[in-house]
């Protein structure tokens, strides 16, 4: 059996949960495995019934007072005497930071393994091989289980299609499972999720985005990004490196712990193309990239690539800008 | 305050990479330097223990080379080191690297572990919490702010899209720390002179080796990603790029 692991927060789900499942169905569809869907929390019936409209064979509602807050110890314990009792084989989750911080935990108390952050799947013959990025997306590798299931396998986020989870010809049954979580389990007091400030720049609605990275080298050099942004009338952002330096405000950073973005237009000047600033970035409709190392992962998602030094290519650049402007 | 800090090396961030000839690893015959969030890691022990005392030991795992940044460690001003030294555990995967390192210390009382969020090679993001579960603490990842307050410690963790949250737990505990959590210091001439003389404790294989078993994953094959998108490449001088790109602009994405 396959077992996806959907999140909620608040009561929603999340858009990468989905993702999860159309993964799941996927693999399904392949291996001939029945699919099945489980949501953990303090009171989850409703979410559960929304994920019994998919294509699943059973969704599990998996409730516990002691899951609301979320914590490692609390959701740990509950999805171990959960999956130990139903044994799938393969448990699938979002890579999001609330995964990262318990399914190692899980895995680990269960003796087994988790493939993280992985971008797609292959079935090569019997055996199901799971492609994730390393060396900062610079390689991919296929990585396989060498141990027994439950095979734990996360994935990033936008690496399935959300919009294409199929619907299921009639509702799938749905479950409520009684979870033990004993007193004392729970270690850690987490206190209400807050924002900083409240965001000053709401970079999603930009049509066109400015975003530098480590390559701009100096504080004072940003100033050459925002006449360029200017220039184009868009909005400057940056990776977060740029951003931890203090050089930019955090509200102006793009990647998972920052904005995620769908321009019309993306430049990045001098931004190598991390793996958690590409999911932020990726849903753009024309991805230009300048940077001067023509290995930089970037330029595998660039529709448009100058293999240069930046602080050459953009004052002329911005020049041209203008004149196009001033000519139309 | 007695704080562990692992750490690991990883290849340069610009380092040109090359693949093996069995496309099993990386040519290892690059620059290395220290994974940069194990920086900040490392950075925040030091300021920890400014604040209350205590020791800061720094561990890391891999061949000679590693030692490197245990010494770069040593003279931004950690008191010891410990190296589980062998090109083998370079291959060992996250739950076999945790289970090493516990061995490692398992006669040590530390209050604190932290480990940098994720390693730029790998990027398992799991040894830390891994290692929390075989010492059965408690922990909590992607840390941007640690205070220590009675019984225990009040630490705020980063979630996704800009939002925060406090959470006091007990001690001991293991953090994985975000890049960004402190501004990171350099090593005085005196420091670097002072860790020569710091105890760097070596680790054999042979010495862990009955803490480990069977990689769980294995890696069966590492390449360079299949380009799923045209990449258009703009050549030429400078001024002729930027005229190239600029009617791109304006022609096919439209912006102009």
């Amino acid at each position: 059996m396959i077992l996806v692991i959907v999140e909620q927060r608040e009561g929603k789900l999340n858009r990468v949960s989905w993702e999860t499942l159309t993964a799941g169905q996927a693999i399904a569809a392949e291996t001939g495995w029945p699919l099945e869907a489980a949501v953990a929390g303090g009171s989850v019936a409703a979410l559960a019934t929304e994920v019994a409209g998919k294509k699943v064979g059973k969704v599990y509602s998996i409730e516990n007072a002691k899951l609301e807050p979320y914590t490692p110890d609390a959701f740990a314990a509950a999805l171990k005497q959960f999956i130990a009792s139903k044994q799938p084989k393969l448990v699938l989750m979002p890579h999001t930071y609330q995964v990262r911080d318990f399914v190692p935990k899980l895995a680990t108390a269960m003796g087994r393994t988790v493939i993280s952050d992985a971008i797609g799947y292959k079935k090569e013959g019997e055996k199901l091989v799971f492609t994730r990025q390393m060396f900062q997306g610079k390689f991919v590798a296929d990585v396989s289980f060498a141990g027994d299931a439950p095979w734990f396998v996360t994935f990033q986020n936008g690496a399935f299609r959300g919009d294409k989870v199929e619907a299921g010809a009639s509702a799938a049954p749905v479950e409520t499972v009684a979870i033990d979580v004993a007193d004392g389990v729970v270690r850690n007091k987490p206190q209400e999720v807050f924002k900083e400030a409240k965001q000053a720049v709401d970079l999603t609605q930009a049509e066109v985005i400015v975003a530098v990275g480590r390559g701009i080298k100096e504080q004072k050099n940003i100033e050459i990004a925002k006449q360029l942004a200017e220039a184009l009338g868009g909005e400057l952002a940056a990776s977060r490196p740029i951003c931890d330096s203090g050089w930019l405000p955090m509200d102006r950073q793009i990647g998972s712990s920052g904005q995620t973005v769908a321009p019309k237009l993306y430049l990045a000047l001098g931004i190598s193309g991390a793996i958690q600033h590409i999911v932020g970035m990726k849903g753009a409709r024309t991805i230009v990239a300048v940077n001067k190392d023509s290995e930089a992962p970037i330029f595998e998602i660039a529709d448009y690539a100058v293999v240069g030094n930046l602080f050459e290519v953009v004052p002329p650049l911005i020049e041209e800008i203008k004149k196009a402007k001033a000519g139309s | 305050m007695k704080i562990l800090v692992c750490m690991k090396q990883v290849p340069q961030k610009d380092a040109p990479l090359k693949l093996n000839e069995g496309g099993t690893w990386i040519r290892e015959d690059v620059s290395y330097e220290v994974n940069e969030p194990d920086a900040y890691a490392l950075e925040e022990a030091l300021r920890q223990k400014e604040k209350h005392s205590g020791e800061v030991v720094v561990i890391t795992s891999g061949p000679a080379r590693a030692s490197q940044v245990l010494r770069e460690a040593l003279a931004k001003g950690a008191d010891r080191a410990i190296h589980l030294e062998d090109n083998a555990f370079v291959g060992l995967d996250a739950y076999n690297t945790a289970r090493a390192f516990a061995a490692a210390i398992k006669d040590e009382k530390f209050d604190l572990i932290f480990t940098g969020l994720q390693s730029d090679d790998y990027g398992y993001a799991q040894t830390g919490v891994i290692l929390a579960e075989l010492l059965g603490w408690p922990h909590a990842t992607i840390i941007m702010q640690i205070e220590k307050q009675d019984g225990g410690i009040r630490v705020k963790r980063e979630l996704e899209a800009g939002f925060f949250q406090f959470v006091d737990m007990p001690l001991p505990a293991v953090l994985t720390i975000q890049s960004g959590i402190n501004k990171l210091r350099y090593a005085t001439l005196i420091g670097i002179k002072q860790a020569k003389n710091k105890p760097m404790r070596k680790v054999t294989m042979a010495e862990v080796q009955s803490a480990l078993g069977e990689n769980l994953q294995r890696i069966e094959k590492l390449y360079i990603p299949q380009k799923t998108k045209k990449t258009e490449m703009i050549q030429g001088s400078p001024g002729e790029m930027a005229k190239k790109l600029v009617e791109k602009l304006r022609n096919e994405v439209r912006v102009l």
